[in-house]
């Protein structure tokens, strides 16, 4: 069942005409190309990795159905359930609180298209089940210049290994089960550079949420973006996946990061790696996965890391973007409503009702260390509840084995099992009409969290701090106290 | 449904960054179906909690028999990736959305269903906002928007798009007609 997707053969390609300087985009894409895009048809691109969880797959294997098509690469699908799951252990009857029967329902559906169609899936036994974004390259299925895509569209966090990834639609999932291709219209590349050291306190979401304040939501739209740079090469593999991952949140079809020695370090000895001489060969193939000096984006934009501040949301999408310490921007009437805010106040000390820590985004090991570090010898805020939703079950031990769990607990925060959660809230992991949610997800869209209720994307270490004083706060003041 | 040329008047939603949570929130995506999310179209916008229609309504008084086609602000359908959001508004009775700017995924969501996503200059766009309930013609053969009295316009539309949807052919099948270019891609990288 398990497979070991290894390097491909590199026979094929030693003479296809390479010598010109390509961008790491183009020497995915171009490995990847079944049919070339024709002035009429979009290319037919072959897929490596197809993830699959409960909300955007029902439909797509109902539709296999009705064709009487089965599924051409099982062994290329990998399953979880992660969004509509409850993030609450089960009861002593081994019962889950489900949020609704339809819930139980949609996931009862994962489980049977996946034993009927051959497709491993993690569900609740799994040691490694989780958010299909963290699990992913957990299991190391997630490697350098794969194509790789999902019926979600935060997959584009699989770029930070240098893969090609694409968040897709229901139909497209169908596609893909049935064939193992994408139709795709050949995207523009968009090179973002991002150099010099972060300042204290300011972390991969400050960087992200700073680069899509700036760009604007729409501003990646058509585009794949990559991000290099000394400010991403001196980053940990957790940071380029939430910077990758929130590349949809300025329209983006993907992001990329080259695969380094830090990617590679990562990888080694995951269950799905090649081992042995297959894992020298892997790696000798992934360095040449890279942007060539000389290759030409469509579009560059350049940021000083010098200028990031610990970045939060104000309004209704990811790219109403202000330093922690700055005043609500004018020009936004609806957002300004919505969010019961007035042009000109400070975000900072805005009383928080619930500080969510988790999501695809930030749901890491090194996420949850960072909150702790700040959490850790102090209380939760009074009025303020706190949820801390690990992003897969292999995170969750790991986070237990170095007792964080216990940190959060003994501030008073709530420690649940992993999946999206309050993200988006599919669950039932709401918050109430009006309250205020600091929140390490990715979208700050009205309702998102529940009816009514207001988000502030920000950093687990801008979270962990409003946390502690149940006010919007700039964690620099805090980490100033731990050193 | 026959997407060739769709007359009918404009309904319009000012609003840039119309999200797919604001399309469909997601507590409606636990169904397995893609029938009947029409109610859940806009739903907080349209509907309180307990289903009685909420004041203020920006959908109150739309004849969607008669307005079919919407015309909102930029970036329509910006967010996830949820086909729910184009089987909602044609569910609902949208049969084609106006903007200036289209997200991507969106986009490709739409056009897999049959729910036409016309992109148009901001002037074209601001005019229609300026103007509720103008008679328009859309011609997918032509790639042409027509605004009764004001003029007509060519929209992008991807030519294998335009093929799909005029002629009813399916892309999952245009991509299977190729079945032995991906046996001999898997057989030639070793997949």
């Amino acid at each position: 069942m398990r497979t070991a997707f290894g390097p491909r053969s590199e026979g094929a390609h030693g003479a296809s005409g390479m010598s010109d300087a390509t961008t790491l985009f183009e020497k995915i894409w171009r490995r990847h190309v079944v049919r070339p895009e024709t002035a009429e048809t979009p290319a037919v691109l072959y897929i490596d990795l197809h993830l699959l969880h409960e909300v955007t797959s029902p439909q797509a294997f109902a539709e296999l159905e009705r064709r009487q098509l089965s599924v051409r690469r099982p062994d290329r699908c990998l399953a979880t359930i992660d969004h509509s799951t409850p993030t609450l252990p089960p009861d002593a009857d081994g019962a889950y609180a489900w949020h609704s029967e339809q819930a139980r329902s949609q996931v009862e559906t994962l489980y049977r298209n996946c034993a009927r169609h051959g497709i491993e899936l993690h569900g609740w036994d799994s040691p490694n089940r989780g958010i299909v974004h963290v699990m992913g390259p957990e299991l190391g299925a997630t490697q350098p210049g794969m194509t790789i895509v999902c019926g979600d569209s935060h997959t584009a966090t699989h770029g930070a290994f240098g893969a090609l990834a694409f968040g897709i639609g229901t139909t497209e999932v169908g596609h893909v089960l049935a064939s193992q291709c994408l139709l795709q219209n050949k995207p523009q590349t968009l090179g973002i550079r991002i150099d010099g050291e972060l300042r204290p306190g300011v972390t991969a979401k400050d960087v992200i949420l700073h680069v899509i304040g700036r760009i604007g939501v729409g501003g990646g739209t058509g585009s794949v973006i990559e991000y290099f740079g000394s400010t991403i090469r001196n980053m940990d593999m957790e940071g380029r996946m939430t910077i990758c991952n929130m590349s949809i949140e300025c329209g983006a079809r993907a992001g990329l990061v080259a695969p380094d020695e830090t990617t590679f370090a990562w990888l080694r000895g995951r269950p799905r790696t090649p081992q042995g001489p297959a894992w020298d060969a892997a790696v000798a193939d992934w360095k040449t996965l890279r942007t060539d000096a000389g290759a030409a984006f469509d579009r560059r934009v350049e940021i000083d890391a010098a200028d990031i501040e610990p970045s939060i949301t104000w309004g209704i999408h990811p790219g109403m973007v202000i330093g922690v310490d700055d005043t609500v921007p004018s020009g936004s009437p609806d957002a300004l409503d919505y969010m019961q805010l007035e042009a000109g106040v400070p975000m900072a000390g805005r009383k928080v009702d619930i500080v969510f820590i988790g999501s695809c985004t930030n749901s890491r090991l090194t996420d949850l260390r960072a909150a702790a570090s700040i959490l850790r010898g102090r209380r939760v805020a009074p009025g303020t509840r706190v949820l801390v939703v690990p992003g897969s079950a292999l995170t969750r031990r790991q986070a237990e084995d170095e007792g964080l769990d216990a940190v959060f607990r003994d501030a008073g925060a709530e420690w649940r099992e992993p999946g999206c959660s309050m993200c988006l809230g599919m669950n039932g992991d709401i918050g109430r009409p009006g309250d205020l949610v600091v929140s390490t997800s990715n979208r700050n869209f009205k309702g998102r969290q529940g009816p009514g209720v207001r988000t502030v994307l920000a950093s687990p270490l801008t979270a962990a701090a409003s946390a502690v004083t149940g006010r919007v706060t700039d964690p620099r003041e805090l980490l100033d106290a731990v050193s | 449904m026959n997407t060739a040329v769709i007359e009918s008047r404009t309904f319009n939603l000012p609003v840039d960054n119309i999200d797919t949570d604001q399309i469909i929130p997601a507590r409606f995506l636990t169904t397995t179906e893609r029938a009947g999310l029409g109610r859940a179209c806009f739903f907080a916008w349209r509907f309180e909690e307990d289903g009685s229609e909420k004041p203020g309504n920006p959908l109150h008084g739309h004849r969607v028999e008669q307005q079919a086609v919407l015309v909102t602000g930029e970036n329509f359908g910006c967010g996830s990736s949820r086909e729910h959001a184009p089987w909602a508004l044609l569910d609902y009775g949208f049969r084609a959305v106006v903007s200036s700017r289209f997200a991507d995924i969106f986009r490709n969501n739409a056009l897999k269903n049959g729910l036409l996503p016309v992109q148009v200059e901001p002037a074209v766009a601001a005019y229609l906002l300026d103007r509720p309930d103008q008679a328009v013609r859309i011609d997918v053969g032509t790639r042409t928007l027509s605004i009764e009295g004001y003029g007509a316009f060519e929209f992008p539309l991807d030519p294998f798009s335009a093929y799909c949807l005029t002629r009813g052919i399916d892309p999952l099948d245009f991509i299977l007609q190729g079945a032995a270019d991906i046996d001999r891609y898997e057989e030639q990288h070793g997949k």
